[in-house]
């Protein structure tokens, strides 16, 4: 019993726990449907590249779990939600695939400036409108929710008017690269694999990760203590901008075009989803990168399985509402206490008898 | 006489207000050509946001206890649907269904509004499990485009004109046009009316904004915080439905994707009508008037016929920066006269 109690307590339970329940019932139907048990698992090599349901899962699941890096850091920090990412992915691949088209240009097969010069842009709008999210929350004190509203309705528009409302096609094998293979792996999941990397190392080897935690706990008492506060929430949308930026690139090269009013459609709140459900209080203060990894692709893994058990697109939502309530209803004060009372009443109860 | 005092919700108000006058006087001048001096332009923009009228005044409503409902839009999808589907494919007659999408919005708003009030989880997080849901449900009911045709009472008060008798305007073949509304705007300005006296002279709605301003101070003062807020959450999905039905009656159809984004526009037009979002302060006449004037600018961008629609969304988000920063230099102040 105490085991298990120890058990729950662990920073990675319920995003693990998650995780492995999505797989039981990939296992579960496939036993049910008489195929492999463990089909869900088994990676084959066809025509030279991976293949199988998890790879899959991963691939797919690369945009959430960069965005969830740079969520993570904000909601940790500002105790709000940055809710234009979604917009400013695909602000970032539209004036990618702008500059590499050139103006009003809708299909090409060769680039009218480096494709150096393309990414970067993309990275570089990403990044200013971290900036100005960053500048609204932290020095003019406006809720997070709010200030990211402002870019959430103008940055896919921006991005409309750049590709002239048109889906800008960039036929070239280079582009496509970064969201086709590598060798036999899916680029998509490298990247996301460097992203993951860079960024745990950063917050590992720097203090920087306490510096945003404190910031999350107290933002009055940290600055008190000496640190900037406003300049260190800045940096954390800055952040978030940046993993925008380059999901919303990942994004663009996988479909080799510029779709702006589809790329990063609802992803912000997927990022969102993949923070509560890593274990973080979206009340800002600590927070664990791993859980939120995790949890990013555990929601790719509950969507690839409701696909598979025939459930439409558009009727996904449904199940993944129902998760959402289900784990912030277990995570919620009153019915912790409430479990709280109830074995304090057992064991009073024990001790009595 | 009470001397009107200027506070800095007021001046607000003032702005949004002095703001759509300019820019619809503007519109006049500049699209005079297109018929823009016309009431019907005016009235256009009523019968187009019929809809998000009620929304919004369900929206400010939430607003100022300091929460935020995002699943408006899926809910309206969810309505259309239900009313199309059971109209055309279960051949169940429009009053009924009405009631029934009126009873199914309240008891949405009821779960969200335990959730947030009693399971203490953020608004921000139930209401958005909301939207996933509601939107998912629509496509359960059914997948497809569903037409509204068959039900006669529906497309009876569908295509119901209610004239004006002024205002009217002779076209180029010379055949007076009488200007007129839909019932949809009467039930939505009904909306706002009785919202308005609601906030303003009942228990419920004093405590709404007592919950707003601080909730320690309204617990303290001996209200019930938890169930203002269940009833609130109940009130904004309620009116939502009823805007839900208007928005049916406009488009007559209900699809997957019906609404998406209306969620954005509802928050919006409060927040450009003087609802600060942090709660307690805010006027249910504003958030009217943020509606038309988000209502106009889409106008002017159709007028204009050169510009590509995202324009009016980029307005838009200049207007709702423009107003966020005042409202933040409003705070500022405030909080400098009281040091």
């Amino acid at each position: 019993m105490d085991n298990i109690k120890k058990l729950t307590k662990m920073k990675l339970f319920l995003p693990i726990f998650s995780m492995l329940l999505v797989m039981m019932i990939n296992v579960i139907y496939d036993i049910a449907s008489g195929n492999p048990p463990f089909g869900f698992f088994s990676i084959s090599i066809n025509n030279g590249i991976l293949y199988g349901r998890l790879i899959d899962v991963l691939n797919r699941g690369s945009e959430v779990a960069i965005l969830a890096i740079g969520m993570t850091l904000v909601v940790s920090a500002s105790a709000g939600t940055d809710i234009s990412v979604g917009s400013v992915m695909s602000l970032s691949g539209g004036l990618c695939c702008m500059l590499l088209a050139g103006y009003g240009v809708t299909n090409v097969s060769e680039y009218a400036v480096p494709l150096w010069a393309g990414m970067f842009a993309g990275i570089a709008i990403a990044c200013v409108c971290g900036l100005f999210n960053g500048f609204l929350v932290a020095y003019m004190n406006i809720q997070p929710m709010v200030a990211t509203l402002i870019l959430w309705s103008a940055g896919r528009a921006i991005g409309l008017l750049l590709c002239n409302s048109n889906i800008v096609y960039v036929r070239v094998p280079s582009f496509q690269f970064f969201g086709a293979y590598c060798g036999i792996i899916p680029t998509p999941i490298l990247i996301a694999a460097v992203c993951v990397a860079v960024a745990s190392i950063v917050l590992k080897s720097t203090a920087l990760g306490t510096y945003i935690q404190s910031v999350g706990i107290n933002k009055k008492a940290s600055r008190i203590s000496g640190f900037n506060s406003a300049k260190i929430i800045l940096l954390c949308y800055v952040i978030c901008g940046l993993c925008a930026g380059i999901a919303g690139l990942v994004a663009t090269c996988r479909i080799y075009s510029a779709d702006t009013n589809n790329i990063g459609l609802n992803m912000e709140l997927d990022a969102i989803l993949a923070v509560a459900l890593g274990g973080n209080s979206l009340g800002g203060g600590k927070f664990n990168l791993a859980g939120s990894i995790i949890g990013a692709y555990t929601i790719q893994a509950i969507t690839t399985t409701l696909y598979a058990l025939g459930v439409s697109s558009a009727q996904a939502p449904v199940f993944k509402a129902i998760v959402v309530i289900l784990i912030v209803v277990i995570q919620s004060q009153p019915v912790k206490d409430y479990f709280k009372k109830l074995s304090a009443k057992k064991a009073g109860a024990k001790e009595a008898a | 006489m009470k001397k009107l005092k200027l506070r800095g919700n007021n001046i607000l108000l003032a702005i949004t207000v002095i703001l759509f006058v300019v820019m619809y006087a503007g519109g006049c001048i500049i699209y005079a050509d297109k018929g823009f001096t016309h009431l019907q332009t005016f009235l256009n923009v009523l019968i187009n946001n019929a809809g998000l009228i009620a929304v919004a005044a369900g929206m400010t409503c939430v607003m100022l206890t300091g929460g935020i409902d995002i699943s408006v839009g899926s809910l309206i999808a969810m309505d259309c649907m239900f009313l199309a589907v059971g109209m055309e494919q279960w051949g169940m007659s429009s009053p009924v269904l009405m009631i029934l999408v009126l009873v199914i919005g309240a008891v949405f708003g009821l779960v969200q509004g335990y959730c947030v009030a009693y399971l203490e989880i953020q608004p921000f997080i139930v209401t958005m499990a909301g939207m996933f849901f509601a939107r998912g449900m629509t496509a359960v009911i059914c997948k497809d485009q569903v037409s509204i045709v068959s039900d006669k009472i529906f497309t009876a008060i569908s295509n119901t004109k209610i004239s004006i008798p002024f205002g009217g305007y002779t076209n180029k073949k010379g055949i007076y046009q009488t200007p007129f509304i839909r019932p949809t705007v009467l039930v939505a300005l009904l909306v706002i009316v009785a919202v308005f006296l609601m906030l303003k002279y009942t228990k419920f709605g004093r405590s709404i904004y007592a919950v707003g301003g601080n909730q320690v101070s309204a617990t303290l003062m001996g209200l019930n915080v938890k169930k203002t807020k269940l009833l609130t959450y109940t009130l904004c999905s309620l009116l939502t439905s009823i805007g839900g039905i208007c928005y049916c009656l406009n488009t007559m159809c209900g699809t997957t994707t019906q609404a998406s984004g209306l969620e954005m526009d509802a928050i919006s037009s409060s927040v450009i009508g003087g609802t600060l979002l942090t709660g307690g302060v805010g006027n249910v006449l504003g958030s009217l008037v943020g509606v038309l004037i988000n209502g106009t600018i889409s106008t002017l961008v159709k007028s204009n016929g050169k510009l590509v629609s995202s324009w009016a969304n980029i307005i838009t988000a200049i207007l709702l920066c423009f107003f966020i920063l005042l409202q933040a230099i409003f705070a500022k102040v405030k909080e400098s006269k009281k040091a």
